[in-house]
């Protein structure tokens, strides 16, 4: 019937210009999106599963894939924790320099990696303003994992609060009134009233934040000594074993990260489709909104 | 949408209350959640920035200066900005194809077509290096049909754009999705029954309604890309003056110990990349408040 | 859905929360209480196959010795110069494996080892030498036999970047030596060899590894200026269908030296074990390794049974230019002189 409306229910007919946009997006879809993935698993499987198997349970893949593990905990626990206060505060409440607050949390998603990484050598490599005085008294920082904890916070940070924003905002305060009138203390509210409505939100900005932890790179690979063993998160590994000519291993090792990051980043679609089952016309204004 | 969600700029809020407000608060926690708040922002976010626009300045403005007069930094940013600006413009019109077929046609594999989407936002960026530069490399199963061609794609400019298109094009996907679908198909069924054809329709109805959600996908692309490391340097050549990126020659910088000169660096990307966001959105309230303008009349 | 179970959820992450932090806090320490049963060799970067041979070798020993008692080694590798630095950052190394001599030197004189460190060990702490020999596609399609052929027009010379690579600045001195000792070599000449040869340079990565890298695998370049051990590596074990090695008239003799800091054993209790592995580099099994691995051994024995492997070659050291302290002052320093050649 025309061009590019949709087509009718049954199909039938479709315009040239359709079919060329259609066999388009099939072809971006296969060129840029599928052909990556199946290559890493074609890299990983080259030598058979038991090689790809052998590489991922070497005693420094384990420890990478310990140290990375550790670190998304941490991270995500810590961010997650003040996340939920920031969102809090910020939907809750007016005052004056709440936009200055909303502004300085959206920063470090436009800040390069690398340069999330370098900030925290400033402050504690040796050339930087504390790391002498503290190597002093035997704490070490950078080129250590607190270093790669740091920088993980920092890329991660936004992500919860950016999630439960609107969600929060959106849900007003009249519950959290009639809570407090009836005598609840503010963890009671906090975890009795506006969670509860909010956990799905909460959830996905949590997964989010696992994935970027879990496979962040330039960062950590500025504040990281890459001690193989030692200092080395997964996706530093990968590099190491790249640039040492063991492909096979690398992309293995890749293999897991990916599946490990594709499988958070899927179970929060789920959730979010979930939140929009449970909550429709909630989620229909949020999305609209933002 | 769910992308778009948590990484468009979060919306300023309406004024639920009135600034007077807070004196006679009855919610508790205020005190606790803004002094959580501020610990917490002050200690990962605040003090390390305030490191980075201070550092470039400790050793005298010379420093500074001897620093802006390294023309291979130059060299650097504008690889970074002109690959950034590149990547982002090419996503542009492969995003709303996407967008389109995910929003306007019932296709066989639809659902898997949207979970694909984010697929480069969900893969770690090393890995998307390792991958590209070996899909890209004169062997690989990309390369080598385009060295054939006579397109030499890895370890050049060519391979960043590369790169940073596939980083990059979730960020339109999903910022045109949400507001196609909003977009009633009847204005394009109206269009076509009065006789428009199909690039009429693109030009006259499409891309203004679009423009803003283009805009903003335009933005987070090339914010991503100017800033972007892991994905670029196995497939960049990171060749001086030629192809290397603003990221990587502040990692040289460390590397050399030269800590003043890759913070001037660092400051300069975080400044510039600034500016040009803002553009950005100043460009998409221009085009939106241009929409609404426009509906009115 | 009820209140509770999200409530319970929300609890539970908190809960946990705290708990995986008092874990990672658990972890922390159990890492450094084991520290004394782990060695950590900073090394530079074309020896990952060397060391990964060696410490295999070292641990076996010493589980013989030691009533079949567990040391692990772990190396880490980079350009010698940014590992020096990560190593005065704060990277735990118990003994540094480097490309040469200043970046020990350096340590040194931030008060890591003793000042007297070069002496400690035979050879001048050298267990294995190597020199700088030139990696071309196979064939020599550009026909390249000596220093003078690298700055022909067209001709693309891939070597890293002096300044965080240990090898890099052994290319240099190599060629800064060559131009030197040319009839009517001067300073000057050498000066404008060096600028000439580094205009023909497309790309500086960081460690050797990564110059390897962007030769074999990324194809850039006509000639890789390349530790002998990396060359022969490439040539040998990567694509012997696909390189040929040039050894030029005239090199340099590559000594990379090393060294066990003193701040760090003493700090983690481990220099009984640290002494004993840089000793095991010089017993017959270690030096055979290395010459498996392409590093020339020391060792009088060693060397003669490995001698078919190495091609001969004519060298200078680089007392000959002054001694290394001089060196890096004159050439890698701060707007030294191939600041001053590099800068556009």
């Amino acid at each position: 019937m025309n061009a590019l409306a949709p087509s009718s229910p049954d199909n039938a007919r479709r315009s040239p210009a359709e079919i060329a946009l259609i066999a388009a997006a099939y072809a971006i879809v296969g060129l840029m999106l599928v052909l990556p993935p199946v290559l890493v698993f074609t890299e990983a499987l080259r030598s058979g599963l038991g090689a790809a198997l052998a590489s991922i349970t070497d005693p420094d893949a384990l420890s990478a894939i310990k140290l990375t593990l550790e670190m998304t905990v941490a991270a995500v626990a810590i961010n997650t924790s003040f996340g939920v206060l920031a969102a809090w505060l910020l939907a809750k409440y007016r005052f004056p320099g709440r936009s200055v607050l909303v502004a300085l949390i959206e920063i470090p998603i436009s800040v390069s990696p690398v340069v999330a990484g370098l900030v925290w050598l400033l402050l504690f490599g040796t050339q930087g303003w504390w790391g002498e005085a503290l190597n002093r008294v035997g704490i070490t920082i950078a080129f250590a994992t607190p270093g790669i904890l740091l920088a993980t916070l920092f890329v991660t940070f936004p992500f919860v609060t950016r999630t439960l924003l609107p969600l929060m905002e959106q849900q007003g305060r009249d519950a959290e009134e009639a809570a407090t009138l009836l005598g609840a203390s503010f963890w009671r509210i906090l975890w009795g009233v506006t969670l509860p409505e909010a956990r799905w939100a909460l959830l996905s900005g949590g997964l989010l934040t696992t994935a970027r932890a879990m496979g962040e790179f330039g960062a950590v690979s500025v504040v990281s000594g890459h001690i193989p063993g030692l200092t080395e998160t997964m996706p530093l590994h990968i590099e190491t074993l790249y640039n040492g000519y063991q492909s096979v291993a690398a992309f293995s090792m890749a293999a897991l990260l990916a599946i490990m990051a594709m499988a958070t980043v899927g179970m929060r679609s789920l959730f979010e489709a979930r939140m929009r089952r449970e909550e429709p016309r909630k989620a229909e204004t949020a999305g609209g909104g933002a | 949408m769910n992308l778009s969600a948590t990484l468009s700029p979060t919306r300023e809020p309406s004024t639920l209350h009135a600034k007077g407000r807070r004196a006679r608060d009855p919610l508790p926690g205020f005190r606790l959640a803004l002094g959580a708040t501020l610990l917490w922002l002050g200690l990962i976010v605040v003090l390390p920035l305030a490191a980075l626009a201070v550092r470039p300045w400790q050793e005298g403005a010379s420093a500074m200066l001897a620093a802006l007069n390294d023309g291979r930094m130059f060299a650097a940013l504008r690889v970074s900005f002109q690959s950034a600006v590149l990547a982002a413009i090419l996503d542009l019109p492969l995003g709303l194809i996407l967008a389109w077929a995910l929003v306007r046609t019932r296709l066989p594999g639809r659902r898997l077509i949207d979970a694909l989407i984010d697929l480069p936002f969900a893969i770690p960026t090393a890995v998307t290096g390792i991958t590209l530069a070996t899909l890209y490399s004169p062997q690989g199963w990309l390369g080598a049909p385009l060295s054939r061609l006579g397109i030499s794609v890895a370890y050049s400019v060519t391979g960043i754009v590369a790169a940073l298109m596939f980083v990059g094009l979730p960020f339109i996907v999903r910022s045109v999705e949400p507001v196609l679908r909003d977009l009633p198909s009847e204005l394009e069924e109206a269009a076509t029954l009065l006789g428009a054809r199909p690039w009429q329709i693109v030009a006259r109805v499409l891309t203004p309604a679009l423009l803003p959600s283009l805009i903003s996908g335009f933005g987070l692309a090339f914010a991503r890309g100017i800033g972007e490391y892991g994905s670029v340097i196995f497939i960049a050549g990171n060749q001086p003056f030629r192809s290397e990126i603003a990221p990587l020659l502040v990692v040289v910088r460390l590397q050399e110990f030269d800590y003043a000169g890759a913070t001037s660096i660092a400051f300069i990307l975080l400044v510039a990349s600034s500016a040009c966001l803002a553009a950005v959105a100043m460009l998409r309230r221009r085009a939106a408040r241009g929409l609404v303008a426009e509906g009115a009349a | 859905m009820t209140s509770s179970s999200p409530l319970t959820l929300t609890r539970r992450t908190l809960f946990g929360a705290a708990a995986a932090c008092a874990a990672l806090a658990a972890i922390g320490r159990g890492r450094k209480a084991s520290a004394a049963q782990a060695l950590l060799n900073v090394s530079y970067d074309p020896t990952r196959e060397l060391y990964a041979d060696i410490n295999r070798a070292f641990a076996a020993q010493w589980a013989s010795t030691h009533g079949g008692s567990a040391l692990a080694v772990r190396t880490s590798n980079g350009g010698s110069g940014a590992q020096a630095r990560s190593v005065l950052e704060g990277s735990p190394a118990d003994v540094v494996t480097l490309g040469l001599a200043y970046d020990v030197d350096m340590l040194a004189a931030h008060g890591l080892l003793a000042t007297n460190w070069q002496t400690r060990l035979p050879h001048n702490s050298t267990p294995f030498t190597s020199t700088i020999v030139f990696l071309t596609r196979k064939g020599n399609p550009k026909g390249i036999h000596g220093w003078a052929d690298l700055v022909r027009d067209g001709v693309q010379v891939v070597t890293p970047n002096p300044k965080t690579s240990g090898g890099a600045r052994w290319n240099y001195l190599a060629a800064w030596g060559w131009a030197l000792r040319q009839p009517g070599g001067t300073e000057d000449t050498a000066r404008a060899y060096l600028k000439s040869l580094f205009a023909h340079v497309p790309v500086l990565d960081a460690g050797a590894r990564g110059a390897t890298n962007s030769f074999v695998q990324r194809g850039l370049g006509d000639v890789l200026l390349a530790w002998e051990d990396e060359a022969l590596l490439a040539a040998r074990d990567l694509g012997p269908d696909k390189f040929d090695i040039v050894v030029p008239d005239l090199t340099i003799l590559a000594e990379p030296p090393v060294a066990l800091v003193d701040k760090n054993v003493d700090a983690h209790g481990t220099r009984e074990a640290a002494q004993a592995y840089l000793e095991f580099l010089y017993t017959p099994e270690a030096q055979k390794i290395g010459a498996k691995h392409y590093f020339r051994p020391v060792d009088p024995t060693a060397a003669a049974e490995s001698a078919s492997i190495f091609p001969a070659v004519k060298t200078f050291d680089i007392a000959s230019l002054g001694g290394w302290t001089a060196v890096q002052k004159k050439h890698f320093a701060s707007s030294g002189v191939f600041d001053q050649i590099y800068s556009k």
